[in-house]
């Protein structure tokens, strides 16, 4: 019993949120772009161009907050090529993304390897602990000591949960992924609307990776997403635009990678190769679960012209 | 030029002219469009009119011609353009997000950063006094019955407080009682003196709503009848002079007054012994079950004879999607059986159905019924590929496809730059005699038709009932699913009225007051449960 003790349920609880964060983050991001109707199939890529940017911004400002800037801020220019070439020009989403997670996938690692791995850097770690609260047991070194970036975070998917639900931009967002037409014939403008939500997912996503890169690890690795923004694909698709459901299923495939360490420490002797596994398997059994009940925007992928028929 | 001189208060096209590939839709077209007047615009599937609204909404650019709006020359060069000068547009396909409440609908294109609902309740509450129409803000667009969506894009169209309200054609789809409704709408619009373009294909609600009347013929107008002229005919006179501009002079009276509907609905189809006959589909006992929001049939059993066009009448959303995807194939039934010339098919799909002569065509012409990004001749044949003479060995024979999309083209009259051409590009009317010609050729022994004439031309429409009533009399077997009482008085032998999913009825149509007595089981159904054809769930 006593190897649950308060320490490691602390750092377990640690764990689920580094390991979430960045996730959650990536499904926020990508769920704007599919409820306008755009696919961004490149969210691995821009991940890791977030996480990179960030990483290079952050030990070289000797900032983490400077370092979220610049990850977003590579997201955000990642997207670019996806605004520019599908929103604007109308070329095929499945190409453009594919394209777009290879150059980032290349792009990053040879950035990485021509200027950092032979003096890797670790980023300055950061937290904020919040006065009272980081007393209590389990929660107040796990939760109330995170950096003060994980709380704007929070507040930004908060932003972003209500201007989704509750704004006339968030209406023309959906109405984009659903029936582009009637938003343009409303007097709405299509290609803006799809243009601010691909923005907002290379913020997203470029946050998603930056907090993988600057707060959950420290460093930065070449690959190091590793097929992180697809599992955030598969968590946009179920959650159905609904903010709740991303960080509920999120939770679920960080519990599942934070699981190893107190698993290993009461003795549960498993091989490694099934924990690298098992957040797979939960997105999998999830999957073959939920499923079924995942609705795309009908107009997901498809570019818009005025008045083609 | 134009020599007609624009005045305030006034719409005023001016040798607009807008072409396609293969197509001039519009060819120099000018006409004034005034305050509190109601102007109809006719003219056969294809003649352009859905364009001009097009380019009267900012949704098409005209190549060349001017708009005046009071007078000063407008460009609208997008639907926001139009919106903010006050134009609002009913189009001919919904432009409502069926996923979307009533109230989310109606608030699409708002700006301002939060959404005011309680503003928008107002507003619309507004409207309803207006449109004579409650509508339950909260509920799903795709959830209500078609007359209501009707009232909810007007709704929309008028939500800014537009000085032209333009209705492209909004009565295809409605029952009678529903098109009651709208005229009375459309009245109360026109007396708080905004402009209102109505385009129709029945020139009877031309005449009553309209107070003038513009028919389009190949893009061209052909010819204008004034307020005062109009004021001062007849229905006969007028429908004369609408007929004679929207085919040419060389349609005979006795035809005209025919097509113009203008003659009681009478029976067309030739008597036939039901009792001589085979039966050709036998439904007992089918219910279908579970299919999103749509009403479920139950317990229907009807058989259907050689030769026979049995009628299917009932209001909109009823279940004759059910009833008539069920006999397709399309859906399987929960219980029941289905039999066809006397085997039972109940298990077979749509492929096996198919081979036996059964056929079936759509009311969703655009999703279902046709693929728009493939060219026309590949549309007529979409059901028989990988058969010869089409496909040999794997391997499209174009000359035989070219060769039965031209014959086909050409017997139902298919308005199309050429046989290449992509479907999705025709015009309403001419994606449906695509469907048409394709589900009636090759073998056909019994079809299913779902509102087969809905947005079609009195040409077309006369043409498409002909077809049908010659398929019966070769032998063939029809089962005729419409909201049009008309049409399935003219081409039924027997009329089944089928309310909420069940059949409550069957009127043999043997003379007169065969309307009287479907009327009858249709409003007794509706008695029984208020308000019916909004209740479509
Ligand atoms: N976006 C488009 N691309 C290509 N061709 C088009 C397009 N829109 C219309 N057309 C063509 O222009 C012509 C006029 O079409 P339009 O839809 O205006 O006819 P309509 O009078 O509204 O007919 P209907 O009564 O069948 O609705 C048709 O031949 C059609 O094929
Ligand atoms: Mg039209």
């Amino acid at each position: 019993m006593s190897l649950l003790s308060a320490s490691v349920l602390a750092a377990f609880l640690t764990a689920i949120i580094v390991q979430t964060m960045p996730l959650i983050l990536a499904a926020i991001g990508e769920t704007i772009g599919e409820q306008s109707g755009v696919l961004n199939l490149g969210i691995e890529g821009v991940m890791l161009v977030g996480a990179y940017s960030g990483y290079v911004a952050a030990i070289s400002s000797g900032s983490p907050w400077i370092g979220m800037l610049g990850g977003i801020a590579g997201g955000v220019v990642a997207n670019l090529l996806l605004l520019v070439l599908n929103v604007w020009l109308g070329l095929n989403q499945i190409v453009i993304g594919l394209a777009i997670t290879i150059m980032g996938e290349g792009l990053t690692s040879v950035l990485y390897l021509q200027n950092y791995s032979k003096h890797p850097q670790s980023v300055p770690g950061s937290s904020w602990a919040i006065p009272g609260l980081s007393d209590l047991p389990v929660v107040g070194p796990s939760l109330f000591r995170q950096s003060g970036i994980f709380w704007v975070l929070l507040i930004a998917m908060v932003a972003i949960a209500f201007l989704l639900s509750r704004t006339n931009w968030g209406l023309s967002i959906r109405a984009a992924g659903q029936k582009p037409s009637s938003l343009d014939a409303a007097g709405g403008n299509v290609l803006r609307t799809r243009s601010s939500a691909v923005l907002l997912n290379g913020a997203f996503v470029g946050a998603g990776g930056a907090f993988l890169s600057i707060l959950t690890t420290g460093t930065f690795t070449a690959f190091m997403t590793g097929g992180l923004g697809f599992v955030a694909i598969v968590i946009t698709m179920l959650s159905r635009g609904k903010v709740t459901w991303i960080v509920i299923t999120s939770l679920l495939y960080g519990i599942a990678v934070a699981i190893k360490n107190p698993l290993q420490l009461i003795g549960v002797s498993v091989p490694a190769d099934v924990f690298q596994m098992l957040p797979f398997i939960v997105v999998m059994v999830t999957l073959i679960l939920f499923a079924r009940s995942s609705i795309v925007p009908p107009a997901l992928g498809s570019p818009y012209t005025r008045g083609a028929r | 030029m134009s020599t007609i001189a624009a005045e305030p208060g006034v719409i005023s096209l001016r040798e607009i002219t807008k072409a396609f590939p293969g197509v001039v839709a519009n060819d120099r077209i000018s006409l004034d469009i005034v305050g509190g007047q109601v102007h109809c615009l006719l003219g056969e599937n294809g003649a352009g009119k859905s364009t001009l609204i097009s380019i009267l909404a900012g949704m098409q650019q005209p190549d060349s011609g001017t708009i005046l709006v009071d007078g000063r020359s407008t460009p609208i060069n997008s639907p926001k353009a139009a919106v903010d000068l006050g134009i609002g547009v009913v189009h001919q396909h919904s432009t409502l997000v069926p996923a979307f409440t009533v109230l989310e609908n109606l608030m699409l294109g708002e700006t301002g950063v939060l959404r005011n609902e309680t503003r928008a309740k107002a507003r619309l509450d507004e409207l309803s006094e207006l449109l004579g129409a409650r509508i339950d803000p909260d509920a799903l667009a795709g959830d209500l019955g078609l007359g209501q969506q009707q009232q909810v894009e007007i709704a929309k169209a008028m939500w800014k407080g537009s000085r032209l309200l333009i209705l492209d054609e909004p009565t295809s789809m409605l029952t009678p009682q529903a098109i009651e409704k709208l005229a009375a709408s459309v009245a109360q619009i026109k007396a708080q003196g905004l402009a209102v373009v109505f385009i129709t294909h029945k020139l009877r609600e031309a005449y009553q709503m309209g107070d003038c009347v513009t028919i389009l013929r190949g893009g061209k107008n052909v010819g204008h009848i004034g307020a005062d002229q109009l004021a001062s005919f007849s229905e006969a006179q007028a429908q004369r002079a609408i007929l004679a501009a929207m085919f040419g002079d060389d349609v005979a009276t006795p035809e005209a007054a025919d097509l113009a509907g203008a003659t009681e609905a009478h029976r067309e189809v030739d008597d036939i012994e039901l009792g001589t006959k085979r039966v050709r589909l036998e439904l007992s006992g089918v219910a279908t079950r579970g299919h999103g929001h749509d009403v479920d049939i139950r317990d229907v059993s009807l058989a259907v004879h050689e030769s026979e066009i049995l009628g299917i009448a009932g209001i909109d959303g009823h279940g004759q999607a059910a009833l008539a995807e069920v006999v397709a194939g399309q859906r399987s039934a929960a219980q029941g059986t289905i039999r066809f010339d006397g085997a039972d098919i109940t298990r077979r799909g749509v492929a096996g159905r198919q081979q036996l002569g059964l056929r079936y065509v759509t009311d969703d012409r655009l999703h279902e019924g046709t693929v728009g990004g493939m060219s026309v001749a590949m549309n007529l044949v979409l059901k028989r590929i990988g058969q010869r003479p089409f496909w040999k060995f794997g391997q499209i024979n174009r000359k035989a496809v070219d060769a039965e999309a031209e014959r086909l083209i050409a017997d139902y009259a298919i308005k199309t730059p050429s046989s290449a051409t992509r479907a999705g590009t025709l015009s309403g009317g001419n994606i449906q005699k695509v469907l048409l010609a394709r589900e009636l050729t090759d073998g056909a022994r019994f079809v299913v038709v779902n509102k087969p004439t809905y947005g079609l031309d009195l040409k077309t429409v006369k043409l498409v009932r002909q077809i049908l009533t010659e398929f019966a009399a070769e032998g063939g077997a029809v089962l005729l699913l419409s909201t049009d009482l008309d049409e399935l008085v003219e081409l039924s032998h027997r009329i089944a009225v089928i309310s909420d999913g069940e059949i409550v009825g069957i009127v043999p149509n043997d003379g007169r007051g065969t309307a009287e007595r479907v009327g009858q089981l249709m409003t007794g159904a509706i008695e029984g449960t208020p308000a019916t054809e909004e209740a479509h769930a």
